[in-house]
């Protein structure tokens, strides 16, 4: 029947497009991944994480110092975020009968779709110009109002999966709600909210334009939080845009180290993720 | 501006802040080779022009090698960066191609010194593969070009000043910056000087209304896109084109010779304008008299706060601009830039002595 | 039962909560609240004809978003136009087509564009896609070339490279929430198709016209994305504030603007037009967060009907 011919060619013709869309997506990101391994592979070396960056026309140098900086950024957001994502994620759970709650949620997904730009002009206002400079101080923040809403989602989702039953039975032995949710609960959570923490770090660590006008960068060793403090997202950025090969090849360089740290983490966040899921079940 | 929403939370989080500051102090964690000195390391962090950029890393590098208890941050985010920053206060020294205007000095909340580092100079530099030969332009050709006027290589207003050059039939693609920049003043100075039609419809700035072509972030972003693009003209200081290897052009200066960028003819530019230079420092040397002189030529300057509260910075910077302008020169012609008149660095070295350092 | 005594330490435990619950609510009103401050001289002096003027002139003090907009549409348009089918195609072919051993590393593959940062995709837009859009332009005939739409000298750096970025960039975005909402399409939708003869692109059709405005609000979230992106479009977009249909015109974005500019405003005029385009980009998230749930609340009360008529179809996750 050549109707029903029709239909079958339609649907194969459909199902291949639809095959064909994944490699679409899958071209560009093996292309991607392959020019930062093989471009960057070519330029890195030892002194690449022991060094700091070498004035123009200089060849050599390297990142150390920028890696340091962008581990304490990170360090930093992370002591902001994690306590007030937590807790507010609690809020939610345990208190959703107030007003609050809602505007709780609503306001973690407004931030997390808040363009990372804006928070640096946010955080320029409040953390920069009343406290005359920029420092890392502002650049951890900045990369914690970031982080927060992260937090706040993972903990309400792992928070809710908790059996009803393990709190109702600390409730049961006389325990308050706040004991039974702090000693209880959230330990039954943690290594879900411990792997959301993983995945918010992984994400903030390759923001560059929320540093801009805050962390400023640094071309010298600084573990100061109130001084400007290098990223290795500022730096790659300085020696994409730059016309010196040297340095272009200082931002593969770069760009390589910067994806293993956030795919490492986030690898690890998945891996703990998925070995959760199996003790669960 | 003074904004004092969530003062509880700003308050906990710069609590935290000095905390950590406190520990991180007291452990001592300061990754680089400190020798043990017996004062704590100066940090000083300054922004502004990217024009200057390459000597000054230099400088800061080199100056930190003999005092390794200094050490001077400087990021290059444009001239205007520099002078918003240092009136906010939020760097301890700027640095821009362009002087400040008479109105953001009187907005300045506290006195600031223009102090001239080096002579710079800025070119059309262009990307034409077929091209060999150096290319003349004139001042009205480059407006005219930067105007939108003037938008094939084989136009006849540039074959006709540079007879003999075999020009192709390409687009011309304008690069300028897209970020505020003393290096966009200087050039833009100099376009207003010599063209009645550029002075009218755009004006000097450090950051203009471009009619036409397409923006880089910094000297290294407009370099970057003329490297890129066959077909391309940007303005730039010539050590960012001599390191990539990108010609630039002759221009013809007020005595009607075509004279290209070099040590000798920025310096010629400024041995007129230095008997004429003001008590301040800020005045504009382009299209300078002389047969010898490149046309396009400025000084750059640092901006430095004459009361700063913290005098050890203070001292600090005094010491290595002082060095800067006498041992420091030297450094310049290797990188590109024109050393200071003698008598120029002794008006400064006097200036100097207004800053607070104690 | 949960209402135990409310003795002192829950007041402790409601207060340790109440205050970062507070603190992050706050933390959205402080930004919307900063941005209108710190963006009043420019709102003040240009009022809404901010967003219709095309001059953008520090030194006049004139300030005119149009451009920004204009790119900033454009790029994040065209960047959906490409990613939008792709991504539903990806979703389709993961949930209904795929063999089963190949699900979870495709997945995993697809997600792994979202990981990737901006800044990378950035540094290989500059140093392969530019390039190669170059190359693109060069190798189009002629009287291709004229067009309105194609016109202008070879750059590289141009609307169309940008726009390729932003549209690898939200693939993993669109494509991981419209699986949800698929998968959210009771069984019985597909099997129901099935039994009746359809072959299998019409039962997904089905599904696809079930799920369609948690589509709509996956695309919409893949919008909100494109348009607050900074680093990797200002890398390739070429930074020219010339509104203009050629997709091989260097042009300019919003977000882009900022990032160039901000740190450099020298008049107080030119950094209050700068926040107020930050106030717009984040009034926008702001609606397309309000929209997008409004859609998906709309598809739960939906199924909510469709399934009290059809009480017989079990959810089966």
């Amino acid at each position: 029947m050549p109707r029903d011919l029709r239909r079958r060619l339609v649907s194969t013709v459909m199902t291949s497009l639809s095959a064909l869309s994944v490699l679409v997506a899958l071209v560009p990101l093996g292309l991607l991944l392959f020019f930062v391994a093989v471009q960057g592979a070519a330029a890195i070396s030892l002194d690449f994480f022991t060094q700091t960056p070498r004035p123009v026309g200089e060849p050599g140098g390297g990142m150390g110092n920028a890696i340091v900086g962008t581990l304490i950024l990170c360090g930093t957001a992370a002591l902001i975020a994690v306590p007030i994502g937590v807790l507010s994620g609690m809020f939610v759970v345990e208190f959703p009968q107030s007003p609050l709650a809602p505007a709780v949620r609503f306001a973690a997904d407004t931030l997390n779709g808040v363009p990372s730009i804006v928070v640096g002009i946010f955080v320029y206002a409040i953390a920069v110009e009343p406290t005359g400079g920029f420092s890392a101080m502002a650049g951890g923040i900045a990369l914690g109002v970031m982080m927060i809403p992260l937090i706040t989602r993972t903990t309400e989702e792992l928070l809710r999966l908790v059996p009803a039953s393990l709190r109702e039975g600390a409730l049961a032995l006389g325990a308050t709600r706040g004991r039974a949710v702090l000693t209880v609960v959230l330990p039954a959570a943690l290594p879900g909210i411990v792997t959301g923490v993983m995945l918010a770090l992984a994400r903030v660590a390759g923001e560059t334009a929320p540093l801009l006008f805050t962390a400023f960068g640094n071309r010298f060793w600084s573990t100061d939080l109130t001084e400007p403090i290098g990223a290795l997202t500022l730096q790659v950025y300085a020696y994409a845009i730059s016309p010196y090969d040297d340095w272009h090849r200082q931002a593969w360089a770069g760009a390589l180290v910067l994806l293993a740290l956030v795919l490492g983490c986030s690898l690890a966040a998945r891996a703990a993720t998925r070995r959760l899921e199996r003790m669960h079940r | 501006m003074q904004i004092d929403i969530l003062p509880r939370w700003l308050r906990r989080t710069m609590a935290l802040g000095v905390l950590t500051v406190a520990v991180s102090g007291c452990s001592g964690a300061d990754g680089a080779a400190e020798p043990a000195a017996d004062a704590a390391p100066v940090d000083i962090t300054g922004a502004g022009a990217t024009f200057p950029y390459p000597l000054y890393s230099r400088w800061f590098e080199e100056y930190n090698r003999r005092h390794p208890d200094v050490r001077i941050n400087y990021q290059a985010i444009g001239s205007g960066g520099g002078i918003r920053q240092v009136q906010n206060g939020t760097v301890f020294f700027g640095a821009t191609d362009g002087p400040m205007t008479d109105e953001q000095l009187a907005a300045s909340p506290e006195p600031l010194l223009h102090l001239p580092t080096v002579i710079g100079s800025v070119v059309p530099a262009y990307n034409l593969p077929e091209v060999t030969e150096r290319l003349n332009f004139t001042g009205p050709l480059l407006a005219d070009i930067f105007l939108g006027r003037v938008t094939r290589w084989n136009d006849r207003a540039i074959a006709a000043v540079n007879p003999g050059v075999a020009l192709p039939d390409r687009d011309i693609t304008v690069v300028h910056r897209s970020d505020g920049s003393g290096t966009t003043f200087v050039w833009v100075d100099y376009l207003s000087k010599v063209s009645p039609a550029w002075k009218e419809q755009v004006g000097v700035g450090t950051s203009v209304k471009w009619p036409v072509g397409i923006g880089g972030k910094g000297n290294d972003g407009v370099a970057g896109l003329v490297k890129q693009t066959a077909g391309a003209i940007g303005y730039m200081e010539p050590a960012y084109a001599r390191q990539n290897g990108i010609p630039f052009g002759a221009v013809q200066n007020a005595a009607g010779r075509f004279v290209a960028s070099s040590i000798e003819s920025v310096t010629a530019a400024a041995d007129g304008a230095a008997a004429t230079i003001p008590d301040d420092f800020r005045v504009s040397i382009t299209n300078p008299p002389g047969d010898a002189a490149y046309p396009i030529a400025s000084f750059t300057w640092l901006l430095i706060r004459e009361r700063p509260d913290d005098v050890r910075q203070s001292a600090a910077l005094v010491e290595f601009v002082r060095w800067a302008l006498t041992e420091g020169q030297r450094f310049a012609p290797e990188l590109g830039y024109s050393p200071l008149p003698a008598s120029v660095v002794e008006r400064e070295l006097a200036a100097l002595e207004r800053v607070r350092v104690r | 039962m949960r209402r135990s005594r409310p003795g002192r330490t829950d007041g402790v435990f409601r207060l340790l909560t109440t205050v970062p619950a507070l603190l992050v609510v706050g933390l959205v009103a402080a930004i919307g609240v900063v941005l209108c401050l710190d963006a009043r001289l420019s709102i003040a002096a240009f009022g809404a004809g901010f967003w219709t003027r095309t001059d953008w002139d520090p030194i006049a003090g004139q300030f005119g978003a149009f451009p920004f907009i204009w790119g900033t549409l454009y790029s994040s348009g065209l960047a959906l136009l490409i990613a939008a089918p792709v991504s539903i195609g990806i979703a389709v072919f993961l949930t209904d087509v795929c063999p089963h051993r190949l699900r979870a590393p495709l997945v995993f593959l697809t997600e792994l564009l979202a990981a990737i940062p901006s800044i990378v995709y950035g540094l290989w837009g500059i140093f392969v896609l530019v390039p190669a859009v170059r190359l693109l332009q060069e190798a189009l005939p002629p009287r291709i070339r004229a067009l309105p739409l194609f016109e202008g000298p070879t750059v590289g750096v141009s609307l169309l490279a940008a726009a390729l970025v932003l549209s690898v960039m939200v693939i993993p975005y669109i494509s991981s929430v419209t699986r949800e909402v698929l998968r959210a399409v009771p069984r019985h939708q597909w099997e129901g198709a099935y039994a009746l003869g359809a072959t299998r692109w019409e039962a997904t059709r089905v599904a696809l016209r079930y799920a369609r405005v948690g589509i709509v609000g996956a695309v919409m979230l893949g919008f909100g994305r494109a348009v607050g992106e900074t680093m990797a479009v200002t890398m390739v977009i070429g930074n020219s504030p010339q509104a203009s249909w050629s997709v091989f015109a260097p042009q300019y974005t919003m977000a882009a603007v900022i990032a160039n500019e901000f740190a450099e405003a020298v008049e107080d005029l030119h950094l209050h037009a700068l926040v107020e385009i930050g106030l717009v980009l984040f009034t926008t998230t702001l609606m397309v967060n309000v929209a997008s749930r409004a859609l998906i609340w709309q598809m739960s009360r939906d199924r909510r009907r469709r399934l009290a008529q059809c009480p017989v179809a079990a959810e089966t996750p």
